[in-house]
């Protein structure tokens, strides 16, 4: 039971890894905190299953859905976040409270409010891994889930370390002003930000659909769990982000499988809690030291 | 001895930004602590107010051994400062910034918050007196009713003097009072600094203007690195080989 | 600067007895039980948000879970009055206390916290509550609710004063603590904590009596909530519930007691006429919040302050 579990764990941690990224690739760039970001991963989902009922193929309509979760990251970060950024954390809080609020809304226009069904991507035949007491079950798609997941987490570490828009990214981070100085635009780092957490947010929505179904309203449990991943990992550390999603997984899989499968989340939460508690900065943050 | 310390200790990481300082000051007097940039003045000060817990060594005010403390409780015991990148309350008036200045002497319980006992109309009034006079103590009486965000750099370092009196402090720490004013703005703060003195508040001054600490101070400590390195009068120091070579250079020399 | 009041920025002219004044006279706007719910609603958010704005506004602190607090004191007066047939004159205000002992046994390791990790621990634990109300159904009567027993006094007049009156309570306390050297503390806490520290204000202390007096507030008014509707469900302290009594109280001002009403009055009444527009309503709502912080990043009433402050210095 223990290796379903921890393989249950892993997966869904995977998924809050991406979900945490996009948290703290936009916290990184703007200081935002992203409530709408659960979003992307709901538009990452219905607009595979939209485009996949309109009779595209799956590798057609997975690059397409996450076009199109891009294009709302980048129209959020131009209409709604760059007019405030001079705003307070409380209110930039209630803006991108008010866009997830929003899209959703719009998602029941778009779309409705009903479950929708996602084809995995390679097929729905469970898969036997080991023999007897220490044997699991997995399917397909879960093997979909963990490798994708890598790929893009190995693809980010290299774009943030090699690329010139990677670095300068991480330049706004650490200091806009003097990257400004130095010929950043920062506009165009925000831009890029929200488009690749948008984008991140669209990959794990599309992947985890066809194991969990998609509708108007998934983006919310995400976004809170990747929002606590992130808190976790440590807010502004893409390593933490990853770290505190996996973390979450599991300790949500051990959690319902040990404890209670109702209280799952409520163990999550108070874990998360705890861990705040005595490490305010998360398991991998940086002890910010404040000027006096 | 007003205040002790002994073999006070900080690291931050890998940097040990005091080590072994040991210093007595005695009352009544101004101190001054200079040094060149990253000796460890504003660490110091930080220390003996309570802000940076050391990681060795203890501090003892008026005989009490207050290491380990939280800031509030350095306060409550008679220590107050000024700082270095200004702290004052911009979401306040001039006044209500030194008005708050006087927390340690209304103690108002929550009951007669939340209920305005008639009692707290009385102490409000004397509280608002008493802010003004400091006000008028330091020249920034007509600034009472202003935003603190909308007066001149030069008042509010002055404002944060007044603050702080308002607490009616033993000890005194005054971080960079005069950094970024003109020679004018700097001859007021020499001002205030000798009738702050003359009130019996021990002070002590950290400060880049050597003008200013030679003139004001009695007792001068410098540190180099984390580490005290000469003090005395600032005769003495400035004659000090090791200190002109650290720091003071030729044109203190001239004096 | 001309002779501004010495001893404040802006200083209302009695705007307690202006609220208790439109309290009293609303009753002849209100045509029927419908708008007389919809005054009682806007009481009930108001008493919350005035409490919350002493922690957000004032001590500058943040809180995306009070609904947890409205819940946990509706649901306590609710089952002590429910399954333990305790009069609700007496539910009533043990159930608060109750919630006010939580907030301080919680208040104290979590607001160590600053910002987003304080964020996020006061919306797990808003969120913890939800799920645990929604859970335990043999207390609770979980997702669905439970029937709650009426007050000594019934219909929707009575209501209206109970409310109208509590809400005048609340503000009254609000501004004392804010006039008072207390509210100065809180608000040296929100504009420097270091320097606040200096002058010997203890801040986790401070920032502690915020909160639980924010959490009494909320209870309260929870409380009373129930009572009113002869029914609750965990709904109402979900996270979204939290979310809008943020946005109520930034929406209305931070910093400003009578903001934080008006603020409750404005965001209560505004889904009253979105639900004409049925399937528009969550984007409605979303844009309105977005639009509003966007273009009154202060809020309304500070908002409307300046503006009259700008409008009087060009008239003259």
């Amino acid at each position: 039971m223990l290796s379903q579990y921890l393989l249950s764990g892993i997966t869904t941690g995977a998924i809050y890894a991406l979900v945490a990224l996009g948290f703290a690739i936009i916290y990184n760039a703007s200081h935002v905190i992203n409530f709408a970001q659960g979003e992307f991963v709901m538009i990452g989902g219905m607009a595979t299953a939209t485009f996949f009922e309109a009779g595209l193929p799956l590798p057609l309509a997975v690059p397409l859905a996450i076009g199109t979760a891009t294009l709302v990251g980048v129209l959020l970060e131009k209409l709604a976040v760059e007019p405030a950024r001079e705003a307070s954390v409380v209110t930039l809080i209630i803006i991108t409270i008010g866009a997830s609020i929003l899209l959703r809304g719009l998602a029941t226009l778009v779309w409705d409010k009903k479950i929708h069904r996602v084809p995995a991507f390679s097929g729905e035949e469970p898969l036997v891994i080991g023999s007897g007491a220490g044997s699991a079950t997995l399917l397909p798609q879960v093997l979909w889930v963990l490798g994708v997941s890598a790929v893009a987490v190995a693809l980010l570490t290299w774009f943030f370390r090699r690329t010139l828009t990677g670095k300068a990214i991480i330049a706004v981070s650490h200091n806009r002003l003097a990257a400004r100085l130095m010929g950043i635009s920062v506009r165009r780092v925000l831009a890029v930000s929200f488009a690749l957490s948008a984008a991140l947010g669209a990959l794990a929505g599309a992947l985890i659909a066809p194991i969990a179904f998609t509708s108007w309203d998934v983006g919310v449990m995400l976004g809170l769990k990747g929002f606590a991943a992130a808190i976790l990992g440590g807010m502004g550390s893409s390593a933490g982000a990853v770290v505190g999603g996996l973390a979450l997984g599991l300790i949500e899989a051990l959690g319902a499988g040990y404890l209670s499968s109702a209280y799952k989340d409520v163990f999550a939460f108070l874990i998360i809690i705890a861990a705040l508690v005595f490490l305010p900065n998360g398991l991998l943050g940086r002890r910010a030291a404040e000027r006096v | 001895m007003l205040l002790r310390a002994e073999s006070v200790g900080k690291r931050f990481g890998g940097v040990a930004a005091l080590e072994a300082v040991s210093l007595e000051l005695e009352a009544g007097a101004v101190h001054a602590v200079i040094g060149p940039n990253g000796a460890g003045k504003t660490t110091l000060l930080n220390v003996l107010s309570g802000i940076y817990k050391p990681d060795s060594g203890f501090i003892s005010f008026q005989d009490e051994n207050l290491t380990g403390r939280a800031p509030h409780q350095f306060a409550q015991a008679g220590i107050g400062r000024t700082f270095q990148n200004l702290q004052v309350f911009f979401n306040m008036t001039v006044l209500e910034n030194v008005m708050t200045g006087r927390w340690l002497h209304e103690r108002c319980g929550l009951a007669m918050a939340l209920l305005r006992f008639p009692a707290l109309a009385r102490a409000e009034r004397a509280c608002r007196e008493a802010a003004a006079a400091l006000l008028e103590m330091v020249g920034l009486a007509r600034w009472a009713g202003s935003r603190a965000d909308s007066i001149p750099y030069g008042a509010l370092k002055r404002l944060e003097i007044a603050r702080a009196l308002a607490a009616e402090p033993r000890l005194l720490l005054l971080d960079e009072p005069a950094a970024g004013l003109n020679p004018t703005e700097t001859r007021e703060i020499d001002e205030l600094i000798r009738r702050i003195a003359a009130r019996g508040i021990t002070v002590v001054l950290v400060e880049h203007n050597m003008k200013l600490v030679m003139g004001v101070a009695q007792h001068v400590v410098v540190l180099d690195y984390g580490r005290k390195l000469a003090e005395g009068e600032p005769a003495e120091v400035s004659r000090d080989p090791r200190v002109i070579e650290a720091y003071l250079g030729a044109e203190a020399c001239s004096r | 600067m001309a002779a501004a009041p010495p001893s404040g920025f802006r200083k209302p002219p009695k705007p307690l007895l202006a609220l208790a004044a439109l309290i009293a006279a609303l009753p002849l706007a209100l045509t029927n039980n419908y708008t007389y719910e919809i005054a009682i609603l806007v009481g009930l958010n108001a008493i919350v948000c005035v409490g919350l704005n002493l922690l957000i506004g004032f001590a500058g602190q943040i809180s995306l879970g009070h609904a947890g607090f409205f819940g946990l004191g509706a649901y306590g007066s609710a089952i002590l009055a429910a399954r333990y047939g305790w009069p609700a004159l007496l539910s009533l205000p043990v159930a608060v206390a109750a919630v006010g002992l939580l907030a301080w046994a919680i208040g104290r390791p979590i607001l160590r916290l600053t910002g987003h990790a304080l964020a996020m621990a006061t919306l797990g634990l808003g969120i913890i509550v939800s799920i645990v109300l929604a859970t335990e159904d043999r207390i609770t009567g979980g997702p669905d609710g439970m029937a709650v027993p009426a007050f000594f006094v019934q219909g929707e007049k009575a209501w209206y004063w109970i409310v109208g009156a509590t809400l005048l309570v609340a503000v009254w306390l609000a501004q004392n603590l804010i006039d008072s050297p207390r509210g100065r503390a809180l608000r040296a806490l929100h504009g420097s904590e270091v320097a606040a520290g200096a002058l010997g204000i203890d801040a986790a202390a401070h920032k502690l009596s915020a909160f639980v007096i924010s959490a009494l507030f909320a209870a309260t008014a929870g409380a009373l909530s129930a009572h009113y509707s002869g029914f609750i469900t965990p709904a109402k302290a979900s996270f979204l519930h939290s979310v809008e009594l943020v946005t109520m109280v930034v929406f209305g001002g931070m910093a400003s007691t009578f903001g934080a009403v008006v603020g409750a009055a404005v965001l209560t009444t505004l889904p009253q006429f979105l639900t004409v527009f049925k399937e528009y309503e969550m984007v409605l709502l979303g844009a309105v919040m977005m639009l509003t912080m966007i273009f009154m990043p202060r809020g309304l009433v500070p908002t409307l302050e300046r503006a009259l402050a700008a409008a009087r210095r060009i008239g003259r």
